[in-house]
């Protein structure tokens, strides 16, 4: 059975001009947002986008544009309560620091 | 992703540190020249003191323990000598992943950096690049068999591929630096090394490529396909890349969700049983296991009927699934036809019981694999204060008929 979450609330944009078709945002997607179509890219599933980041981040001509984040309750709770960014710290801090 | 913060806590290969506190912990590096193999544990904690490059070169590869009954002898390269592991897991491997799962050492289950051998590669063996959390690397490994490779291992702090690239420990940064630590262009004369897809939200391709020479091949989401993968000319099937979620892999992931709460659970437990010092009504078995109740369907039963539960926020889910058993509570204790407590108190248990399992069946977004951060910020927009707004007024009419007799 297909899992899907909250439609119109991802951060994914396309520029359609810089992209080159190089295909590389495909291979990284997890969630097949994104489809081929005459040397262009398309997104044909914005709403499976968890704005992981991958693509954005390997897009040779920076065509891609996404806010890049944790879809975590607990973390977005710790970072209310710490007034800092929400980032995974649900597993502690082990430091371990060597130098 | 359940993932950990200590990016500005260590002095290596972070890419976000801070200046500040880079420029306090930098401290002179004593370097101790062609010491020999193998390195016992007090060694081992040195392996991310070395700044990279040049310098590094008289340092072993990789430092491990040849008593790791994983390690099953070593390999001698144009570089060094590197370990090779086996591609079977032991005893003691399946039983130190239990324990991860149940949380028990978790956050210390990893190896040491740097570049194992498997099979029998030579210079012109793929090289896949891991995390150093066992787990992870246990679950490429026992798919290798056969395989001649190389396994380069990035320091990720003992965190898993994904969740370490969302955080950037799995990272551009530390990538290139571990290319150049383990001197892989002495031990493999092609220039590709196969990453894991879902190391792709920490590292960019190009930036590898430029810095190293070393193009990046995405392989698979998982470890069971990259064999079928590099056997076909590294051609991915759309099923390969793409992440699943089945009800194995949520099962899973409920333990430590379970453990998570074993904290909160015994506060709670501990003030009612001091209210129950001065409770006119004390608080007794029917508190415990709706609690409990509401706690396991939060915890382990809403994220194993996930895609089931009418609805598409994780708190509402939950919550659904815990006004069920609210109403199955009371019905348990004689509602409607021969209620053994008040209606106040019936009330209370059903503010308060779905609103515990929606916070729980909430939580679990972050073990999910495809909640976005908007889309949890949005559903946390409502849910968080209802929950706290419901939760309040149920113990408030809990607390009335324990101390009211109302």
């Amino acid at each position: 059975m297909k899992h899907r979450y909250l439609k119109n609330v991802a951060t994914l944009k396309l520029n359609t001009e810089k992209c080159m078709g190089c295909g590389k945002c495909l291979d990284v997607c997890p969630h097949n947002v994104f489809n081929m179509k005459n040397g262009k890219i398309e997104i044909i599933d914005k709403n499976g986008c968890m704005e992981c980041g991958a693509c954005a981040k390997n897009c040779p001509f920076n065509a891609l544009e996404v806010k890049p984040g944790v879809g975590c309750a607990y973390a977005i709770i710790m970072g209310w309560l710490t007034g800092s960014e929400p980032s995974c710290d649900c597993s502690g801090d082990n430091s371990s620091g060597c130098c | 992703m359940e993932v950990e913060k200590l990016e500005n806590k260590e002095c290596c290969g972070n890419d976000n540190m801070d200046t500040k506190i880079k420029s306090i912990k930098v401290k002179p590096v004593v370097r101790i020249p062609n010491l020999s193999l193998p390195f016992e544990q007090q060694s081992k904690d040195k392996s991310c003191c070395c700044g990279g490059g040049d310098a590094c070169a008289t340092e072993p590869i990789t430092l491990y323990d040849k008593k790791d009954n994983w390690i099953v002898g070593e390999i001698t390269t144009a570089a060094g000598v590197v370990p090779r592991v086996s591609a079977k897991l032991s005893f003691s491997d399946t039983l130190g992943a239990w324990k991860a799962r149940w949380g028990v050492n978790r956050m210390n289950y990893k190896i040491n950096p740097g570049l194992y051998a498997i099979g029998n590669p030579n210079s012109e063996s793929p090289v896949l690049v891991t995390a150093n959390y066992k787990l992870t690397f246990d679950a490429l490994r026992k798919e290798l068999n056969e395989l001649d490779a190389w396994i380069l291992v990035l320091d990720t702090k003992g965190i898993n591929v994904w969740c370490a690239a969302g955080k950037g420990t799995f990272g551009t940064k530390e990538l290139i630096s571990r290319i150049s630590k383990t001197r892989l262009n002495k031990i493999v004369t092609h220039k590709e090394i196969i990453l894991p897809q879902l190391g792709a939200p920490g590292v960019c391709a190009h930036d590898v490529t430029k810095n190293t020479g070393f193009k990046v091949i995405y392989g698979t989401v998982r470890a069971k396909d990259i064999k079928e993968f590099i056997q076909s000319g590294m051609k991915a099937t759309s099923e390969m890349r793409k992440v699943n979620f089945t009800v194995y892999d949520r099962l899973v992931l409920t333990p430590i969700e379970l453990v998570a709460t074993f904290k909160i659970s015994l506060i709670i437990f501990g003030m009612l049983f001091l209210l129950n010092l001065i409770a006119a009504k004390p608080f007794g078995v029917v508190d415990f296991y709706a609690y409990v109740g509401a706690l396991m369907i939060g915890c382990v039963l809403t994220p194993v009927l996930l895609p089931w539960i009418p609805g598409k926020a994780f708190a509402w889910k939950g919550w659904l699934l815990g006004l069920v058993w609210a109403i199955g509570v009371n019905v348990l204790n004689g509602w409607t036809v021969t209620p053994s407590y008040s209606l106040v108190r019936a009330l209370g248990y059903m503010l308060v019981l779905p609103a515990v399992s929606s916070f729980y069946a909430m939580n679990f977004t972050g073990s999910s694999t495809y909640t976005s951060f908007s889309g949890v910020l949005k559903e946390m927009r409502i849910a968080v204060p209802a929950i706290a707004i419901s939760i309040s007024l149920g113990v408030v009419l809990i607390l009335l008929n324990s101390f009211g007799n109302i």
